[in-house]
């Protein structure tokens, strides 16, 4: 998945990049493995730049599958932040560019509470609830969001 | 173009401090 050129220059733009090798850095794959409770590879984190996670991709996935997760990550940041407008943004660039992978369903979901969260408008959930008829509607965000339904 | 990933862990949250910028770690058993 690292050798496709737009996982590269996404990393590159949005992350400061550290791998920790599970042998040829045993001690420190120890040291961080029990640090964030990751004892599998491949193992990604996102980390706030004060080292608290807020995303994490476990196990290999496709080119588009990992981007979509990255993007979802950077969503999830922003959310937790309480920068709603961001967070939304990020989701909805999930939807926008990567509407076929199974993050998708997950950042329709988040994009309607985002919303939610940056106007206080009930109706944000209900077009999200309408949006899960169209769309994603096997997932189980579709199932989450049906409470939502007018 | 390639990912220029670090490998002092410390130090890349250092920066990420400094600079506000988000970090990715990324436990591998690729070839290094």
């Amino acid at each position: 998945m690292y050798p496709d050129e737009r996982v590269v220059r996404f990393i590159t733009d949005h992350f400061i990049p550290v791998r920790v090798h599970v042998r040829d850095q045993a001690s420190e794959f120890q040291r961080l493995g029990e640090r964030y409770g990751a004892h599998w590879t491949p193992t990604i984190l996102e980390l706030a730049p004060d080292g608290t996670e807020t995303h994490r991709v476990e196990g290999f996935v496709e080119a588009p599958e990992l981007l979509a997760q990255l993007t979802l990550g950077l969503g999830e940041a922003a959310f937790k932040a309480k920068n709603w407008r961001e967070a939304e943004r990020h989701f909805q660039d999930v939807l926008t560019r990567y509407p076929e992978t199974d993050s998708a369903a997950e950042a329709l979901y988040w994009a309607g509470v985002s919303r939610y969260r940056a106007t206080n408008d009930a109706s944000a959930l209900a077009e999200t609830a309408a949006a899960f008829e169209k769309r994603y509607s096997d997932s189980t965000w579709a199932k989450k969001s049906s409470i939502w339904k007018e | 173009m390639e990912i220029q990933w670090r490998h002092d862990f410390d130090e890349a949250l250092k920066d990420g401090r400094e600079r506000k910028k988000p970090v990715l770690l990324d436990f591998s058993a690729a070839p290094m």
